[in-house]
């Protein structure tokens, strides 16, 4: 084979493996969705969504998991907004006040990246003995905590990410106009929007996605928490429950909460990118 | 007033970037700054607003006088400092908002307007004197990223001017852009220099030579010659400056 042919034979074969590989991706998200959506539209029904179990919920009886529902969104929403409040100051301090070679700057990275593979059970069991510690019972207080704690390494190397490439020079332009850098901070905000909403979006995914750690900390129940120290059902937990049932009205109605969870994240996803979108207008 | 540095070493972990610099920056004149890539020209303007803080492991020495007031050291106010001091870098740096906020930027972090309505003025007055205005009228709003290197560099200028500074550093203000625009932006500081004292880094000897009052010749971090720009171009004192004059080396 001459030097021409094999090139145009190696090229071929590296495309072709792109290709399988592109198709393998496309086809496990088709896939993922299609058996989601076909086995949960069968359950699915209005009540589903506003009838709270009963007794014979779990038994093929009538009611849906709107508990699980609001729990999850009680637990998410307050877990995003508290590892928000705790993440943006840090991610601050390392890319602003903090110069490139400090040694608090690599630990507070690598302490992240320790906690960032730390698996959920583990946290569940960790907030689980700090709840004994205290005497505490599963609660939704307990669930917000340990998701928190879940999601603040996302944020932070998310977040982080997006700022160490943030251009020196619009720090220099900022601080050469007599601003401190407290002040500078509103641009740098502008500037890695898109990157808060990304980190935001992965941590609500990975957040609302969680069974393991709410199992122990927010436990479950069949009501809608009233107060942040009753327990919250959670819809990773109302698939995991009811999915292991031998009554195929249940495990029905487990596909029906799956594709809840899923419509949930697919909404997130695609708003997350029109804000990005919306967002990265002014960014340099 | 002008800037007087008297015996200025800047080092940079062990490296000595400026060695004993001692000069005098005339006031609402054009001082430009020559010589070759990394004598220390850049280092040296950083220094004069201390935006070299942002550098890592640097140590400076000697003194740097702004309005009779010796800027190194700790207890100077460095951000009423920086606003006197106004500062276009070598790539416009528009920040990620609108033409209107980029201007309005400066004056509101210094509280400079109780009212709006004078802030819009004073907006308005800054993007007319860079020529920009009619190029942006009714498109304000709009984000800064859109206009073109020229308008941008322009836009910078503005920026600076709109907080008042007393002195203007351009840091190869010019080097980016095309030659229409670089020929604008030179223009406009000549007409600004009745105004403002002006500081200019360039690496074209035509543009000091078409600009510049006074000539600051820099050569691996030390001063080499300094002068009237008459002076130094055509009767230049030291060989190297002749040298450099003349293109044996750039």
């Amino acid at each position: 084979m001459d030097i021409k042919r094999k090139k145009q034979v190696s090229e071929w074969a590296v495309k072709t493996v792109m290709w399988i590989s592109m198709s393998i991706v496309f086809l496990l998200v088709f896939s993922v969705i299609w058996t989601i959506f076909s086995k949960g539209c069968k359950a699915m029904s209005w009540s589903m969504l506003t009838k709270l179990p009963t007794a014979g919920t779990y038994l093929g009886g009538e009611g849906g998991f709107p508990n699980a529902i609001v729990g999850s969104l009680y637990i998410v929403g307050a877990s995003t907004v508290l590892g928000l409040l705790v993440s943006i100051p840090v991610v601050f301090y390392l890319n602003v006040y903090l110069k490139t070679s400090s040694k608090l700057a690599y630990w507070l990275r690598l302490a992240c990246d320790v906690l960032f593979g730390v698996p959920s059970i583990v946290y569940g069991a960790f907030g689980f003995t700090i709840m004994i510690f205290f005497g505490l019972r599963t609660s939704l207080l307990g669930g917000i905590i340990v998701i928190t704690m879940l999601i603040i390494p996302i944020f932070i190397r998310t977040m982080d990410e997006a700022t160490r490439n943030f251009p020196r020079e619009i720090l220099d332009a900022s601080y050469a106009l007599g601003a401190t850098r407290w002040e500078t901070l509103k641009v740098v905000v502008r500037q890695i929007a898109p990157g808060i909403a990304t980190a935001t979006l992965l941590s609500i995914g990975r957040a609302i996605g969680d069974a393991a750690s709410v199992m122990f900390t927010a436990g479950y129940t069949d009501s809608i928490p009233t107060s942040l120290s009753q327990p919250a059902a959670t819809l990773p937990l109302a698939v995991f429950f009811q999915l292991t049932s031998p009554i195929p009205e249940v495990v029905d109605r487990a596909y029906a909460a799956a594709l809840v969870l899923t419509i949930i994240v697919l909404i997130l996803s695609i708003s997350g990118r029109f804000i990005t979108n919306r967002f990265s207008k002014n960014k340099l | 007033m002008a800037i007087e540095i008297q015996h200025l070493n800047v080092y940079i972990k062990e490296n000595q970037i400026l060695k004993d610099i001692c000069l005098t920056l005339p006031e609402k004149q054009i001082t430009c700054i020559i010589g070759p890539s990394g004598c220390g020209k850049s280092t040296l303007l950083r220094t004069i607003n201390r935006l070299i803080d942002s550098t890592e492991h640097v140590r400076l020495e000697g003194k740097v006088l702004v309005d009779g007031k010796d800027i190194i050291g700790s207890g100077h106010e460095i951000t009423e400092l920086r606003r006197k001091i106004g500062l276009v870098s070598q790539r416009p740096c528009p920040l990620p908002m609108s033409i209107f906020d980029n201007v309005a930027y400066g004056c509101r972090i210094n509280r400079m307007y109780k009212k709006h309505r004078q802030l819009i003025y004073n907006v308005q007055k800054q993007l007319q004197a860079v020529g920009l205005w009619d190029e942006v009228r009714g498109r304000v709003r709009t984000s800064a990223t859109r206009l073109s290197i020229g308008q941008q560099q322009r836009l910078c200028l503005a920026r600076s001017l709109a907080v008042e500074p007393e002195y203007i550093l351009a840091d190869e203000a010019t080097s980016a852009l095309d030659p229409i625009s670089s020929k604008t932006i030179e223009d406009l500081f000549v007409s600004l220099k009745s105004q403002y004292s002006i500081i200019m880094v360039t690496h074209t000897l035509h543009q000091a030579l078409r600009i510049a009052d006074n000539v600051v010749f820099m050569y691996l971090g030390e001063v080499v010659e300094s002068g009237p720009a008459r002076q130094i171009f055509e009767q230049p004192q030291q060989e190297l400056t002749r040298k450099y004059l003349s293109g044996i080396f750039s």
